[in-house]
């Protein structure tokens, strides 16, 4: 008994060894940084003089802000619009690329490429893209548009948009620049359709369902679990949506705050601006937000999702 | 040919096309950047566009990483993202050993509450860490940007976790019945099996080094020390005319991560689908 004691014993400070390294750095890294933030979001802080207490004024000026809602309004768009498309897109590619056919490896190869691209280049690449004159996109529009007109079919030309520089079109735009990064959802998506029971479709067949049913009651059902998980992903992604707004309006979130998100307003509170306190306000405001959408989330998933043997 | 020969035929044509015009959507931005990235630069503005410049302009390259000292910030972004790797990758696993094999009281208390972190917005910590480091005096150096490393990365931690629960435990049991200790068992057994999934944590560590922006933005303050990534936006910021320039340095920062993802490519696939996760 003695002996049994002490294994246990010992093992709970090899473990507790093992995880030291996480320990250590959750204390100085989240620990102690969210004690220090709900502090600083009382106080008016701008980093050189010391943190000066005022209570709740930077939440009562953050919520009469018009630029916190503009940055509001802006994120929910590129969720609301942006991780539907970018769901359907993936899911469609990773269906056409899980059949057996000769190149099929090169082909996934080929599409996962660009979430490979560091994001900075790819900002730097889709703008020039982008670029309303000369970029690739407007000349294949324009190029599209000259036939329909010799087609006769004037009427249904399409819009040739300011892109990045119209604040109508930059959100969409930035859409479009996710779209081709799906890479990384594709292939999620394609593990777990290549997961699906083969007998589920079998029985299927026997039941004489044809493609769209077999889809709708089998596939979309087994994939679920892996939908609700990549929609999770897609909204704490929204509002850690940054870099590629930096780099493409050079953190100005212009055109007329069309592209001013919420990671990007509340980093330029913090750092150019030295408003530390309002930026720590934010900061809890957006965890309140994204623990929100994710309870609403898991609400719905509780009666949507298939957990297939659990 | 039969009737059954002829529709099998006419879909896996059908199949194909479908393929090869997206993987052509997929693949167009690439060679616009290539082909932008070695014209001369009056042709850049041309309409309609030319699809081949002419001539190939190869000095484009050598112009862009002389334009902005491209192979020091190489050197920099290394420096940050090989030691970064190192020591996530390290700490990680030691982390992820620490909860999938050894068997403690309380573990699953401390794991859960590893798990409640991911709740939680970069953003709430990332001022006061700023405040941290710029007290110890770490601003303008690489340390914010390598030394947080050390202390393991959540989702990685997962990651091996996952893995090294595949690992079967009579393995474990039978060298701690040999009087193996952990650490051998951690460094002898699990380490040795589980390069695939180590693989897949070294590619997006790497990869996720050499990408970031918002670290070495924060953190560095002279040009001299600046990374690929905060490099090539300062360029442009200063330079936003000059495509075929910009388009050269994209091309060369792109490069190193499509060579490392084809060079790594077997294992990295193998490790995916064995641990079902995404960068």
């Amino acid at each position: 008994m003695r002996l049994i004691r002490q294994g246990i014993d010992n093992e709970y400070l090899t473990g507790m060894a093992f995880i030291l390294p996480w320990l250590a750095g959750f204390l100085i890294f989240v620990a102690y940084p969210i004690g220090c933030s709900v502090y600083l979001s009382l106080c008016v802080y701008d980093g050189m003089r010391p943190p000066e207490f005022i209570g709740l004024a930077n939440y009562a000026s953050i919520f009469r802000d018009r630029q916190f809602y503009k940055s509001l309004w802006n994120t929910l768009y590129i969720i609301f619009l942006g991780v539907p498309l970018s769901l359907v897109f993936s899911l469609a590619l990773a269906m056409l690329l899980n059949q057996k056919r000769r190149g099929i490896s090169a082909y996934r190869t080929l599409i996962y490429m660009p979430c490979l691209t560091p994001v900075v280049a790819m900002s730097v690449l889709w703008l020039w893209i982008f670029n309303p004159e000369h970029g690739l996109l407007n000349l294949f529009i324009m190029r599209f548009n000259d036939l329909l007109q010799s087609a006769g079919l004037g009427l249904l030309r399409l819009p040739v948009p300011g892109w990045m520089n119209d604040p109508l079109w930059a959100k969409p735009a930035l859409i479009i620049m996710g779209l081709w990064c799906v890479g990384g959802t594709m292939l999620i998506f394609l593990a777990s359709l290549q997961d699906v029971p083969r007998t589920l479709f079998e029985a299927a067949d026997i039941d004489g369902a044809n493609w769209w049913q077999k889809q709708r009651h089998v596939t979309l059902p087994m994939l679920s679990p892996v939908i609700f998980y990549n929609a999770v992903m897609g909204f704490i992604g929204g509002f850690q949506y940054f870099t590629q707004v930096y780099v493409m309006t050079d953190g100005s979130g212009n055109p007329n705050d069309s592209t001013l998100f919420y990671a990007l307003s509340l980093f330029n509170n913090a750092f150019p601006h030295w408003r530390m306190g309002y930026a720590s306000a934010q900061a809890w405001i957006l965890f309140f937000i994204t623990l929100g959408m994710t309870l609403v989330v898991f609400r719905i998933s509780a009666r949507r999702v298939y957990y297939h043997g659990a | 040919m039969t009737k059954a020969n002829a529709i099998s035929l006419t879909r896996s044509l059908a199949a194909h096309a479908v393929l090869l015009a997206l993987s052509a959507a997929f693949a167009l931005p690439f060679i616009w950047l290539v082909i932008t990235s070695l014209k001369p630069p009056r042709q850049i503005f041309e309409f309609p566009p030319r699809w081949i410049p002419d001539p190939i302009q190869w000095s484009n390259y050598r112009e862009a990483i002389q334009a902005f000292p491209f192979i020091d910030y190489t050197i920099n972004t290394l420096f940050v993202t090989l030691s970064g790797t190192f020591a996530t990758v390290a700490s990680s696993a030691l982390v992820a050993y620490g909860f999938a094999v050894v068997r403690w009281r309380w573990s699953n208390l401390f794991f859960l509450v590893m798990l409640s972190t991911i709740m939680l917005p970069g953003q709430v910590t990332a001022i006061p860490v700023f405040i941290i480091f710029k007290q110890l005096g770490w601003i303008g150096s690489y340390r914010p940007l390598v030394i947080p490393a050390f202390f393991a990365n959540v989702f990685f931690v997962f990651l091996l976790m996952q893995f090294f629960r595949t690992i079967p435990r009579d393995l474990v049991d039978a060298a701690r019945i040999d009087g193996c200790s952990h650490l051998d068992i951690f460094w002898r057994i699990m380490l040795r099996l589980s390069k695939p999934a180590l693989a897949v944590v070294m590619f997006f560590s790497f990869t996720g080094g050499w990408n970031d922006f918002m670290g070495p933005l924060m953190y560095l303050n002279d040009d001299r020390m600046y990374t690929l990534s905060l490099g090539l936006q300062q360029f442009m910021a200063q330079h936003s005319a000059e495509w075929h320039l910009l388009m050269a340095g994209s091309t060369l920062m792109i490069l190193p991560i499509v060579a490392l993802f084809f060079f790594l490519q077997r294992t990295f696939i193998e490790g995916i689908s064995l641990t079902g996760l995404k960068a």
